[in-house]
């Protein structure tokens, strides 16, 4: 928790902002409308902890969400009765393409940052190959219900925003989480001591494929079928974790942390669209505001941030 | 810490025996030996399929198709050897062809002054990556992607489609030629021999592959670890600025596109592991590089020329990339064992 501070401050600090400009936000409404737009990137983000706090990188998962999004819309092509089945494939995919990512990872030792560019490729290739070039098909209405309905007047991507940000939690303080910072710590010590190095980090991509395969279903809905869709959410992912304080290279950061950094990302969009800042210097001002904060972060903690620049390269 | 237990130190011991087996398990052998099979697979396809594979318009095709590439990937290669890596190569190419275009304006004169000045900007953002990453302490992989969307969030804001004009003297780097070789590949070799002698025969090398290698062991042998690694992001910077005038002389005009459309980011990065430098930093070399882009842009010839859908180019890259380092990986452990 005492981790997470810093960068909840700042989150405070935005969302004040947001609210002086915009009072609509601090209605149960306005809010709301905010949660569920930030619900996918926090669910990546939750999911990308698992595999930089473990040492590793995964690029795939931007590409991973078009595919999902797109296979969704091809199997389903407006047919409810498919809705559940296809909801359980995706998610099986999901867990599917994270494990080869964590296997090639761990058992071929290749450098993540590889595997997942090499996952990238193959996946944004596979499906449009498959679909011929451009997303066919539609979603159903019960599909599309989790990124855009509610139970009552809290929609269904919040709810699942939070089992989501439940069971990270969970996970993290369960003997997994431990483990699973010590292998990002020091894979070496780790493995003299007895941990399953190999298993923790194939878990910890199944799990960033999982989020993805969620974050996929909520986009889908919200946002409709693309086939830039997942455009960039990988970067977008990363760079939530470390502005959360989450060191690149392992074992450092909380997934708290990690999930407000997500936020702090959407709310600046939020914030420098009504500013005005919308088009295309909002990527300029973002550029300079990550480079700040994480430059912040390093020099903040001179003690405890030990530079690890050639490390992560290696853990990746 | 993984540094140590992925297959560095096998590699020296390896040298040591020195056989000629050990060193056709080279990286730089392994992907010239892959080429060269390629080339050979690629010819009997096309040749199943009724064509000729190794004609002059492919071999020349081949060339042009990876100058560009070839170019960013020399300059990534510094980058990686260093220990860092450059995200910003792809957005940079963009502004470079941009800023070209539009001083050039179409006339001759101005060439000159529009190299000086890509030449200059992209030194800059090269300086800027460098300090970012050596004194704020952010990691490369931030440094250059926060850099990236500044240059993005410039570009996109002046420019909605391409712009300026390069006059007919300048667009000769990218369509001439000289019987079978392209300007732009001469343009390319004459890069990779500047880097190779720079890596192998000059004092920067040695510091280059020493602070990759271990960057505390670099500083307290005496290394200036920091100017190290700003100088290779100039470096790098000024490769993907030339790449810009190629891509600029080619089009005939800037666009603000052109270097994300070609994915040179993460293609350059691909293709330097392609090529067998280690991702880490500190072991690989200008070789590999120009085996690895040759080696993608064979691929790619061949795909066109048995006019298989170009999604399923990306499929066998991606496929391709991880295989080759798995192998070199295996090499490693092989050996140690």
């Amino acid at each position: 928790m005492r981790r997470a501070l810093p960068i909840l401050a700042v989150l405070m600090v935005l969302l004040a902002a947001i609210a002086v400009v915009n009072p609509f936000f601090l209605e149960p409404a306005g809010f709301l409308a905010f949660l569920k737009r930030a619900a996918p990137l926090v669910i990546l983000a939750a999911g990308q902890y698992f595999v930089i706090v473990s040492g590793e990188f995964d690029l795939s998962v931007g590409s991973l969400v078009t595919a999902e999004v797109v296979i969704a819309a091809r199997l389903i092509d407006g047919d409810e009765s498919a809705t559940g089945p296809v909801l359980a494939l995706l998610i099986v995919v999901g867990l599917f393409v994270g494990l080869v990512n964590g296997v090639v990872t761990t058992k071929l030792r290749v450098p993540s940052f590889i595997v997942t560019l090499g996952m990238l490729l193959v996946l944004s290739g596979a499906v449009f190959l498959w679909t011929g070039g451009a997303p066919r098909g539609a979603l159903s209405q019960g599909f599309r219900m989790f990124g855009r309905g509610g139970l009552g007047p809290l929609p269904w991507s919040v709810l699942i925003l939070l089992a989501v940000g439940a069971v990270a939690i969970w996970l993290m303080r369960a003997d997994f989480g431990k483990t699973l910072i010590a292998t990002g710590d020091n894979v070496r010590a780790a493995a003299l001591s007895g941990v399953r190095v190999d298993r923790a980090k194939i878990f910890a991509f199944m799990f960033s494929g999982l989020a993805a395969a969620v974050a996929a279903i909520l986009l889908g809905g919200f946002a409709g079928v693309s086939a830039q869709v997942g455009q960039g959410l990988e970067f977008s992912a990363i760079t939530a974790v470390v502005l959360g304080g989450v060191v690149l290279g392992g074992g450092r950061g909380s997934v708290l942390a990690a999930m407000a950094g997500a936020f702090t990302l959407e709310a600046l969009f939020t914030l420098l669209n009504l500013y005005g800042i919308s088009g295309a210097l909002e990527f300029t001002v973002q550029g300079v505001i990550i480079i700040a904060a994480v430059a912040a972060g390093a020099i903040r903690l001179p003690r405890k941030f030990t530079p690890r620049r050639g490390d992560a390269h290696a853990a990746s | 810490m993984n540094l140590l237990a992925r297959g560095r130190r096998p590699a020296r011991r390896g040298e040591a025996h020195g056989g000629l087996a050990a060193r056709l398990r080279e990286p730089t052998q392994v992907v010239f030996l892959a080429l060269l099979g390629l080339v050979a697979v690629g010819w009997a396809l096309v040749a199943l399929d009724g064509g000729q594979f190794l004609t002059m318009e492919s071999v020349v095709g081949i060339q042009q198709r990876s100058a560009a590439l070839g170019i960013v990937a020399i300059g990534q290669t510094l980058a990686i050897l260093a220990g860092s890596l450059d995200l910003s190569v792809a957005y940079l190419i963009s502004l470079a062809s941009l800023v070209a275009a539009e001083i050039m304006a179409g006339q001759d004169g101005k060439v000159v002054a529009a190299v000086a000045a890509v030449l200059a900007i992209s030194a800059l953002v090269g300086l800027v990556n460098g300090l970012v990453i050596t004194r704020l302490r952010v990691h490369a992989f931030i440094a250059t992607l926060g850099v990236a969307l500044i240059i993005k969030g410039i570009v996109d804001h002046l420019y909605d489609g391409p712009a300026g004009k390069v006059p007919e003297s300048f667009q000769l780097l990218g369509y001439s030629r000289i019987g079978p070789i392209p300007v732009s590949a001469m343009l390319w070799a004459s890069v990779a021999v500047v880097a190779w002698f720079l890596l192998s025969r000059t004092r920067l090398g040695y510091r280059i592959y020493a602070v990759g290698g271990n960057e505390d062991v670099a500083r307290l042998s005496g290394i200036r670890t920091g100017r190290v690694i700003v100088i290779t992001h100039v470096l790098c910077s000024v490769c993907a600025g030339i790449a810009g005038l190629l891509l600029a002389g080619r089009l005939g005009a800037g666009a603000p596109t052109v270097g994300t459309d070609g994915g040179y980011d993460l293609e350059s990065i691909a293709a330097v592991v392609l090529g067998g430098t280690a991702l880490a930093g500190g072991k690989g070399g200008v070789a590999g590089t120009v085996g690895g882009v040759l080696l993608l842009a064979v691929l790619d010839t061949i795909f066109n020329q048995l006019e298989i859908n170009s999604f399923g180019k990306d499929v066998v890259r991606g496929v391709v990339i991880v295989i080759a380092v798995a192998v070199y990986a295996r090499r490693g452990t092989r050996r140690s064992a």
